[in-house]
């Protein structure tokens, strides 16, 4: 196991920019003492005390309207929501709020401001508590939205949302997190990685793999299987979602010419549906096959461990789905 | 209703001169006008959104800046155009807006509901009622981390005092004694619904006591009034005990919305109120108190018309945004001045 985890990536990053910029702070539900439900903060109540983590009530909507106000004044929030299903009582500050505030005002205020938010599921965490709403921030014109998917990317994508001029809202996925220790405490640097330049994980030359947080786990998994039967995978990870590096996608679907799509939010209405639509837009020329989009099945997550596996995009499923692309794309409506 | 409310005229009049008295009825006058002139600018085509009138509560607005210092900020709700002129905005400015020209204080990306003058502290008006208020909230949470004297205001009416976003925000601001005013502007009337038949306490201000913090009663329509109280609850905020809510009764003299006749309220109801007007009330407090003379209340009067006129004309002349302005400010960062993909 790695000393230097998920949550290591998210603290340090916290940790540096409070250490750089006194506007810094962070406020949410038990982020002080306690170090938080994911023991994230731990350790930062002794460093930088309470007026940098502010331990608030349970009230979602006062959380991140506070931090829009502060961010209208010149301090840096960060909003910590804990489950991202929780973020649905924050959607006026976040969306009527945060994310219109410079457009309505012709430019001249703005809210920069982070909401870190947990999603996902880890195991039997239930339909209130493991889903994956990404793709409802990313149709507000006016927020950027990040889902990183390692500890390296986390901590140098957070330190470039809280430097970000704009609300960004940030996504963990809590299958990073569980499982994998808490802070195991080693530090890496990592210096601020801008939005909009994806990551490729894997290079191939058959399909290019879009996946980000913890799919792009499984698609590395799927593309290990097929690698074995002589099928080259590209895993591309935007890393961020708004803004898209549609211009690396781009470079590597020139390379492959088949793109299919993977993650864990339900398909219908997914950001895969953005991408694979920016494709057959921008990308006729270089595809000889259909575009194909593997996601949660389009149901809420189920409690029952076996259920849940069958509606997320498990790494069979997107190995699957790449053998009907590339193999028989003609078959491909009946697996999506 | 108001029977309750007297007003405490020669006590409160005493603090001030008669030049800041003028100043004070200058500027209810000139919300007043302000927004007369405007509903005759929409009907006659210069105006494209909604406009919310706050005829009747101009003592409100007036009497709470009047506490205030320069470092303090604002927020407001739909019903802002008298929160922003008593803060000192500029109506030529605030014409050129309402007109959707590019030189207007929202570069015509606002109107009337999202008005704002980040100079004057003026953090903007707010199309979501309660909206405005967990945003004072925290702009407060950040002078207070910054050990500020200032302290953030905000403007709501009794519709909003339903809403989590009053009550999160009150719990939160009382729990860490944030310098933060909870000005509530009951004018009666929550959109077209009766404070009585939405919510069963007399007094907002009375929803304070559950959330540990002073709630203050004041007559909305008697601009001293509502001074002395806010200054007493700055004073409070500013020396680190906490936020108060104050209710000021008033009354909305037009409908919700221009247009809106308000026939759900009563004949006796709003004849009673119009009475009450705080620019009949005030300028009898400025004669009886403290020796203005006619002449002197024309002279203001004459000069705030002026003024509007100029401000009028030169709202007109300003140019209009082109139609690909539209793509600008959607973020801070610029891609290329296009709308993110």
């Amino acid at each position: 196991m790695t000393n230097f985890t998920f949550a290591d990536g998210i603290r340090q990053a916290i940790a540096e920019e409070m250490e750089r910029d006194p506007a810094v702070f962070l406020i949410g539900e038990d982020v002080g003492e306690s170090g938080g439900v994911f023991g994230v903060t731990k350790g930062l109540w002794d460093r930088f005390g309470k007026d940098r983590l502010w331990d608030s009530p349970i009230s979602e909507e006062a959380i991140v309207g506070a931090a829009v106000g502060a961010a209208l004044v010149g301090g840096r929030p960060i909003a910590e929501i804990m489950f991202s299903d929780f973020s649905m009582l924050a959607m006026d500050m976040i969306v009527n709020q945060a994310a219109k505030t410079h457009y309505m005002t012709g430019g001249r205020l703005s809210a920069p401001l982070v909401v870190r938010m947990v999603t996902g599921t880890n195991g039997s965490t239930g339909a209130q508590h493991s889903q994956s709403l990404e793709s409802w921030f990313t149709h507000v014109p006016g927020l950027k939205v990040v889902a990183p998917s390692t500890p390296e990317d986390a901590k140098g994508l957070l330190k470039s949302a809280i430097r970000d001029p704009d609300p960004v809202m940030f996504f963990e996925h809590k299958g990073l997190y569980v499982g994998r220790g808490g802070p195991a405490g080693e530090v890496v640097e990592v210096d601020p990685i801008p939005f909009g330049s994806g990551r490729i994980h894997r290079e191939g030359t058959d399909v290019t793999v879009v996946s980000y947080l913890k799919t792009r786990e499984y698609a590395m998994a799927a593309a290990e299987t097929l690698a074995e039967e002589g099928v080259s995978c590209e895993v591309f990870d935007p890393r961020t979602l708004v803004p898209f590096d549609y211009e690396g996608l781009r470079a590597s679907l020139e390379k492959t010419g088949r793109l299919l799509i993977a993650h864990e939010a339900p398909a219908r209405g997914g950001f895969g549906a953005e991408i694979a639509a920016w494709a057959a837009e921008n990308c006729h020329d270089v595809l000889r096959s259909p575009v194909m989009r593997v996601g949660g099945q389009n149901t809420p997550v189920p409690y029952a461990p076996v259920m849940e596996k069958f509606v997320l995009p498990m790494a069979d499923r997107i190995a699957e789905s790449i053998r009907t692309l590339v193999l028989n794309p003609s078959r491909q409506l009946q697996s999506l | 209703m108001t029977d309750s409310l007297t007003r405490p005229t020669a006590q409160a009049a005493a603090g001030i001169t008669l030049d800041e008295g003028l100043e004070l009825f200058r500027l209810m006058f000139l919300i007043r006008r302000f927004e007369e002139r405007a509903a005759r600018l929409r009907a006659a085509g210069f105006i494209p959104g909604f406009l919310h009138p706050c005829s009747g509560q101009e003592a409100v607005a007036v009497g709470v800046a009047a506490a205030l210092r320069k470092d303090d900020v604002l927020t407001s709700n739909h019903r802002g155009h008298g929160h922003i002129l008593g803060r000192g905005a500029d109506p030529a400015r605030m014409y050129a807006e309402l007109f959707a020209r590019s030189t207007g204080y929202n570069a015509g990306k606002g109107g009337s509901l999202h008005m704002i003058d980040a100079d004057l502290g003026f953090l903007g008006a707010n199309g979501i009622v309660g909206g405005g208020i967990p945003l004072a909230t925290g702009a407060a949470l950040q002078l207070k981390r910054l050990n500020s004297q200032a302290l953030a205001v905000t403007y709501f009416g009794d519709g909003a005092s339903n809403e989590g976003a009053f009550h999160e925000s009150l719990n939160l601001a009382a729990l860490w004694q944030l310098p933060v005013l909870f000005v509530c502007e009951n004018n009666l009337y929550g959109e077209f619904t009766r404070q009585s038949e939405h919510m069963v306490l007399d007094n907002v201000a009375d929803r304070a006591s559950a959330y540990g913090m002073p709630g203050i009663v004041v007559d909305g329509n008697d601009v001293l009034a509502v001074k002395k109280v806010a200054a007493e609850a700055a004073d409070r905020a500013r020396s680190g005990m906490g936020p108060t809510l104050i209710e000021a009764k008033t009354y909305r003299h037009k409908g919700h919305f221009e247009g809106d006749m308000a026939r759900y309220r009563p004949k006796e109801e709003v004849e009673a109120w119009m009475k009450r007007d705080p620019l009949i009330l005030f300028p009898e407090v400025l004669r009886d108190e403290l020796g203005a003379t006619d002449a002197d209340l024309d002279r203001v009067r004459e000069a705030v018309e002026a003024k509007l006129d100029l401000d009028i004309e030169w709202a007109k002349e300003q140019p209009h945004p082109l139609p690909e302005d539209a793509l600008e400010h959607v973020y801070v960062d610029s891609y290329n001045g296009k709308a993110l993909r």
